[in-house]
């Protein structure tokens, strides 16, 4: 659905994105990582060929971006940073305006479709109201509502959730997993990674403009080999265990070379309580601050 | 795409707001005129404001007088630095041009829908105006509504010479649009587009009048835009007013073209 080629944009004599082959395959749930800065939305401005690459390659849905960017659109929701709507309008005027403003807008079903977007993403009781009183997780479910309108088979969402209490969050997670079991490409571009997480197939990892990391979700999360073991007798365990604890915390040991089963029998062997023993697997955050280091908003490490 | 434009445009309060300030002010003058008597002396005051007293025939042109020079240049100038650098601003550009409208379409929309508004503005003035006129300080006898030059003038005449006048007021507006357009597409504050456009033009206006720079001044922008007037002499002075079309154009070609070129080509990051 979405591949680059050494996609490159520099702004001046700051590299934004520096070289990024992304591919983006049919049905995936794809989570666009990276700390702030790192070259998410100018990336994805870059997909909607809304900013002009300073070299590399687009395609979108097969279509070369930016020159024949407008054939593939027509099938492409999209939310980039943030919702956007004429304030004095109502949310469903706002919908309509945006619906008749370009092509593959079927003018006959446009009511429909727009009340069945409000209905999605909950907004129907408040559809009359005009979207300047909207709060900011209501503007963001407008946002989403615009992207849904014409049922794109893929979704380029931009930090979707921002803005949104954790039921709001819930519910667009939810509804993000319905529309991609019917189908739909859902392109999801964030920093936060629990989102990711829990929505996610594949993830791409950016951080300072480069694509340090892409796959599945689960190679991310792969175990590391090590063990971890809670003991009821520390000091005893450290003593048995010596030369292969990789770090200590409390009761707790993170243990090198041994399996699982190796490690609780010669334990229980030595007469010391076993309280749990599993193979240790890093959560998405660890994974992805291995990735990317400690940085954030640096503008020195470029 | 066009028609979501003017719709736009037309559904907002503000312009309305704006075409009704534009009307506003002639009105009030004329209120004075009618109440007081006392008008301006010929050669004194706005153009035409000394033939109009006992003859609100003519007050259209005094109207259109009396806003040309400030009022409905800053009325133009903030429609057209809004047409795109206000969607950049409010974000509806990102989405507009995704959705998706192509940036020749969109720029053209806008174009068109400011054209309108010049077109929608200068009528509602001249009309307002006459309105107020004819009710206000009385029609004259047919036969001595004259020209500037004192010759008799019929009604047809003069309908006909102000349908020409507000179609010259409009075009000379066009070349405002254009102005403030193309600094809509460099900009991403309205304000600034807008006011950018105004203080070229205020510039414009001071080196009119400026000798040191008579070596330029007939390719200014603001140059002939009082060439109208001649339009109600016997007979009509074509000279400055044709001048007056060419040179107009000439900053909207190249303008639009300008335009036209930096928005395609433009990062939209807002």
């Amino acid at each position: 659905m979405i591949r680059t080629h050494s996609l490159t944009k520099r702004y001046g004599r700051v590299l934004a994105v520096d070289g990024i082959d992304l591919d983006v395959r049919e049905g995936d749930r794809y989570g666009f990582l990276g700390p702030n800065g790192s070259g998410k939305t100018t990336t994805v401005r870059m997909l909607l060929g809304l900013v002009f690459a300073t070299s590399g390659h687009v395609e979108l849905m097969g279509h070369t971006v930016p020159r024949h960017v407008a054939r593939a659109l027509p099938d492409v929701g999209a939310l980039v940073e943030g919702p956007a709507a004429y304030p004095h309008l109502s949310a469903r005027a706002n919908l309509r305006l945006l619906d008749a403003a370009g092509p593959a807008g079927d003018r006959r079903s446009r009511r429909r479709r727009v009340e069945e977007a409000l209905e999605e993403v909950g907004l129907a009781d408040v559809g009359r109201r005009p979207a300047r009183t909207f709060s900011l997780g209501m503007k963001q479910r407008l946002g989403l509502a615009a992207a849904l309108v014409r049922r794109p088979r893929l979704l380029v969402l931009d930090e979707p959730t921002n803005g949104l209490d954790p039921r709001g969050i819930r519910e667009v997670r939810d509804l993000l997993l319905r529309l991609n079991a019917q189908g739909t490409t859902v392109f999801l571009s964030s920093h936060l990674l629990a989102e990711v997480e829990h929505l996610c197939t594949r993830v791409g990892v950016l951080d300072g403009g480069r694509l340090v990391s892409q796959g599945p979700l689960d190679d991310l999360l792969a175990p590391t080999g090590l063990t971890v073991v809670r003991v009821g007798d520390p000091a005893a365990a450290a003593a048995m265990l010596d030369g292969v604890v990789v770090r200590r915390e409390g009761d707790e040991f993170l243990v090198a070379r041994t399996s699982v089963d190796e490690l609780t029998r010669r334990l229980v062997a030595a007469g010391i309580a076993v309280q749990g023993a599993w193979p240790q697997q890093r959560t998405l955050e660890e994974a992805v601050l291995e990735l990317t280091g400690s940085g954030s908003d640096e503008v020195a490490r470029r | 795409m066009i028609g979501v434009e003017v719709r736009k445009l037309f559904g907002r309060p503000r312009t309305w707001v704006s075409i009704l300030l534009l009307c506003a002010l002639p009105t009030l003058v004329a209120v004075f005129l009618a109440v007081s008597g006392v008008g301006p002396r010929p050669g004194e005051g706005p153009t035409f404001l000394a033939a109009v007293l006992g003859n609100g025939a003519l007050y259209p042109a005094a109207a259109l007088g009396i806003v040309l020079p400030v009022f409905l240049p800053v009325a133009v100038a903030v429609v057209a630095g809004d047409a795109v650098a206000g969607e950049a601003a409010a974000g509806t550009l990102r989405y507009l041009l995704v959705r998706p409208v192509g940036r020749t379409r969109l720029l053209v929309s806008k174009l068109v829908s400011v054209v309108l508004f010049v077109l929608v503005a200068v009528t509602a003035v001249a009309v307002s105006a006459y309105v107020v006129g004819t009710s206000l300080l009385g029609t004259a006898p047919i036969t001595s509504t004259t020209t500037v030059s004192g010759t008799p003038l019929t009604a047809e005449e003069l309908a006909v010479r102000t349908a020409l006048m507000v179609a010259y007021i409009g075009w000379s507006m066009l070349g405002v649009a254009s102005l403030s357009l193309v600094l809509s597409t460099l900009t991403d504050s309205a304000l600034g587009a807008a006011l950018g456009g105004l203080a070229l033009l205020v510039s414009s206006t001071v080196l009119v009048t400026l000798d040191a720079a008579d070596a330029v001044r007939d390719y200014l922008p603001t140059r002939y835009w009082l060439a109208w007037v001649d339009l109600f002499r016997e007979p009509i002075l074509w000279r400055d007013v044709e001048r007056g079309v060419v040179v107009q154009g000439v900053y909207v070609g190249v303008l639009l073209a300008m335009a036209w070129a930096n928005f395609t080509t433009r990062d939209v990051t807002t």
